[in-house]
């Protein structure tokens, strides 16, 4: 019996016109993402794609990996055999024999989307789950609330028998939401920001702002873990480690501290800015979460927009910091960001910062320094450390 | 770059021989101790060798000595193996605030079994007093669990009196004595500190990683907490790692032939407290009555972690606190309630034998170094 993955995309096939584009980046993406665990065969027909091991590979190795692409609305292991009533019936109690010897009621589900197939759905139905009843007498049939449901696709290639399908990751393909940068500290919220931005199709670059010996090697090396997760979802992250000991040294001796934290926001955007211009990204995102701390006022944020053109995305904006929580948990990022490590935003933290700053005192404060060569030094000497999970 | 390790209570490098011996037992000797044939009788025998090196060391019998994974695992051991052979005679633990880790968390899962833990806490100069102890111990005690060196700030706890109180008590309470920061460094014989159980690890006196070793006097009985094929007469049971183990004993052979250290190290240690004390905003944590293998200060105003990873960059290794913790405030300067800012600030100096005055010196310059570079908080 042959054993093999069926793919349904998710919201992609609303998307009229751009669906060609958006099905071959998804496809692509699986192609690239399998590929690492061995040869699966893959063709896509009716808003399906299918997966096929080739000799050695399992079925079981992926299951993990396809959870973990966007686009995905859901996925099902499935036996595929050939299209004849009396066979399907068989490989039905034989392929779900484990599932349906454990439960009490059932029912059969049939899609036939080959018409040319002699019997109609219902008839499938009623052959299949008549047969079912005789070989397990511990089921009895319930079609309103059964505690499992059998699936019989009828497709061109073949029937495919199958249970429930497990919910994809959803979203919509990585690429066709375009190219944006997250800032990423090494908190709990940047890396699901990014996440949630990856899940809208972005592909990610990422940019760290470094201030040794105010932080360490492990503060650095907490980000690529994290950012190792978040690329299991939205693959490949270009990440540059900007050098930032300076630039936070010279607004902590020349500018107000009241306003540090906020300066030190700007000059952030600033960099990250002219980082994703020249990898292309189109956007920044942030962590940021309304009220969270005195940088995260609407205030604060109008003075940090302010820096820079590039629009800045943050999609933790309205939520409340267990949400967040709960999908760091579920992307596996929570326990390596609350190793307790300092970095750039925890260092030189004013006691009173600013809640409400004002743009032009920012500005004046601002104008002590001279920013362009501080900038520029910072972005020339950033590293550059690829991440894939 | 040059480089100077001042993390020695952290861990130390292997001595040279224990590393020969380690290469030897791994290719040539590599015997399962268990084994009836003379391969396996020769990686026996090698055991056997360094029970009889540790045992002499401390003055008790071969067949008190057991060999475990290190410091955390003989401090479990000594402390739940009690607990379960000694529950029956009641129900509470004395220790203190500052213990390593492996004993105050071990107590921590103690008090969820329903246990009383008792923490004596020391003073501002982190001394504890024996009267504390006095008061403490009662006739539902079964356990008295204190190290001999604290492990952050070199500070000596009077362990020697610790058995005299427990019987003026009239109580059946065991003593487990934590050894890990003191052997090697201060006489440890069992005779004089009249403990029923000690511990020792071996990579913090230049020995291997892995390995360590639990003294339990043969006159108590305290239950395993491992079960498997009777090795370490069934207190530690599994193939013994033959290599860590002859790598342990070299290491404390090495101690043994060498002369001088302790004199060395005091006056290391004597020579960076008065280079320190000339510095204006340095306050030394470790009073002078403190192993002087560490040296325990806060330099006002400068974050632990900022200053160590700036003398990291100019190869000077020290610690923040323990190693342990990582990072998380220290619980032991908490203890002997040091004011907020000196803890966050807390730079921890180890010495071993390998190291000069010259180092001192260069430490101090970057200490100096970095005060003047290094913005305040």
């Amino acid at each position: 019996m042959k054993e093999v993955m069926l793919i349904k995309f998710g919201e992609i096939v609303l998307k009229g016109l751009n669906k060609k584009r958006f099905e071959d980046m998804l496809i692509k993406t699986i192609k690239q993402r399998v590929s690492k665990f061995g040869d699966y065969k893959i063709k896509s027909a009716q808003s399906t794609v299918f997966l096929e091991p080739v000799d050695n590979s399992d079925i079981d190795d992926i299951v993990t990996i396809i959870s973990k692409i966007f686009g995905i609305a859901s996925f099902s292991k499935a036996s595929v055999v050939e299209k004849d009533i009396n066979i399907i019936k068989e490989k039905t109690a034989e392929y779900l024999k484990r599932e349906l010897s454990n439960v009490r009621t059932f029912k059969v589900e049939a899609k036939r989307s080959d018409k040319k197939f002699s019997m109609k759905s219902p008839q499938i139905c009623e052959e299949v789950g008549g047969y079912l009843l005789e070989e397990f007498s511990n089921l009895s049939v319930d079609v309103h609330n059964p505690d499992f449901t059998v699936i019989i696709e009828i497709r061109d290639f073949g029937a495919y028998i199958h249970g429930i399908s497990e919910k994809g990751a959803g979203g919509i393909p990585i690429g066709t939401g375009g190219k944006a940068s997250i800032m990423i500290s090494g908190g709990i919220d940047s890396p699901v920001a990014a996440w949630m931005m990856a899940k809208r199709g972005v592909s990610l670059t990422a940019i760290h702002f470094a201030s040794p010996p105010y932080t360490s090697e492990r503060a650095e090396q907490k980000v690529i873990e994290l950012l190792e997760k978040v690329s299991e979802y939205s693959g490949k992250i270009k990440l540059f480690i900007v050098p930032f000991t300076e630039i936070q040294e010279i607004i902590k001796k020349k500018c107000p501290e009241e306003l540090f934290t906020i300066i030190m926001r700007r000059i952030m955007m600033k960099i990250s800015e002219i980082i994703s211009k020249n990898e292309e990204c189109e956007a920044i995102i942030t962590g940021e979460s309304l009220g969270q701390v005195a940088s995260q006022t609407i205030q604060a944020i109008s003075c940090t927009d302010e820096s820079v053109s590039m629009p800045i995305f943050r999609p933790l904006i309205g939520m409340d910091k267990n949400d967040i929580i709960e999908i760091s948990r579920k992307i596996e990022t929570f326990d390596i960001s609350i190793q307790p490590y300092e970095d750039c935003c925890t260092v030189f933290v004013p006691k009173h910062p600013r809640t409400k700053p004002k743009i032009k005192y920012v500005k004046i404060a601002e104008s002590a320094i001279e920013w362009e060569k501080l900038i520029d030094e910072a972005v020339n000497n950033s590293r550059i450390v690829m991440i894939e999970s | 770059m040059r480089e100077v390790y001042l993390d020695n209570s952290s861990t130390t490098k292997v001595c040279d021989r224990a590393v020969q011996k380690m290469m030897d037992m791994m290719t040539k000797n590599y015997g399962n101790p268990s084994s009836l044939h003379t391969k396996g009788f020769e990686a026996e025998k090698s055991i056997n060798n360094v029970k009889k090196i540790l045992a002499d060391f401390i003055g008790c019998k071969n067949s008190e000595i057991y060999f475990t994974s290190g410091g955390t695992e003989s401090n479990n051991i000594a402390i739940l193996g009690t607990v379960n052979s000694k529950k029956r005679n009641g129900n509470k633990i004395v220790t203190t605030a500052v213990e390593h880790a492996s004993v105050l968390e071990t107590m921590r899962f103690l008090e969820k079994q329903g246990f009383e833990v008792e923490y004596i806490k020391p003073n501002v100069e982190g001394k504890i007093l024996l009267e504390q102890f006095e008061n403490a111990i009662d006739d539902n005690t079964i356990l008295v669990s204190c190290m001999m060196v604290n492990n952050e700030t070199g500070n000596i706890y009077p362990v020697e009196k610790l058995k005299d109180i427990i019987e003026f008590k009239k109580s059946r309470a065991l003593l487990h004595i934590d050894a890990v920061q003191a052997f090697c460094k201060i006489p440890i014989k069992v005779n004089k500190i009249k403990a029923d159980l000690i511990s020792f690890s071996a990579h913090k006196i230049h020995g291997p990683k892995g390995i360590g070793g639990l003294f339990i006097s043969d006159n108590v009985r305290v239950s395993p907490l491992f079960f498997g094929g009777g090795q370490e007469k069934g207190m530690r049971p599994g193939t013994q790692s033959t290599p860590l183990i002859a790598g342990f004993g070299e290491a404390i052979l090495d101690y043994c032939d060498s002369t001088g250290v302790y004199d060395k190290i005091l006056e290391l240690n004597s020579y960076l407290r008065e280079r320190l004390l000339g510095i204006k905003y340095i306050f030394i944590n470790s009073s002078d009555r403190c192993l002087p293998y560490i040296l325990n200060f806060s330099i006002s105003g400068i974050k632990s972690e900022t200053m160590l990873h700036f003398l990291s960059s100019k190869g000077i290794y020290v610690s923040s606190g323990s190693a342990c913790s990582k990072g998380k405030k220290s619980y032991v300067l908490n203890a002997m309630e040091v004011p907020i800012n000196r803890i966050d600030s807390a730079i921890r100096v180890s010495f071993s034998r390998h190291n000069t005055k010259d180092d001192i010196d260069y430490l101090v310059s970057a200490i100096k170094e970095g005060m003047n570079k290094i913005a305040k908080i």
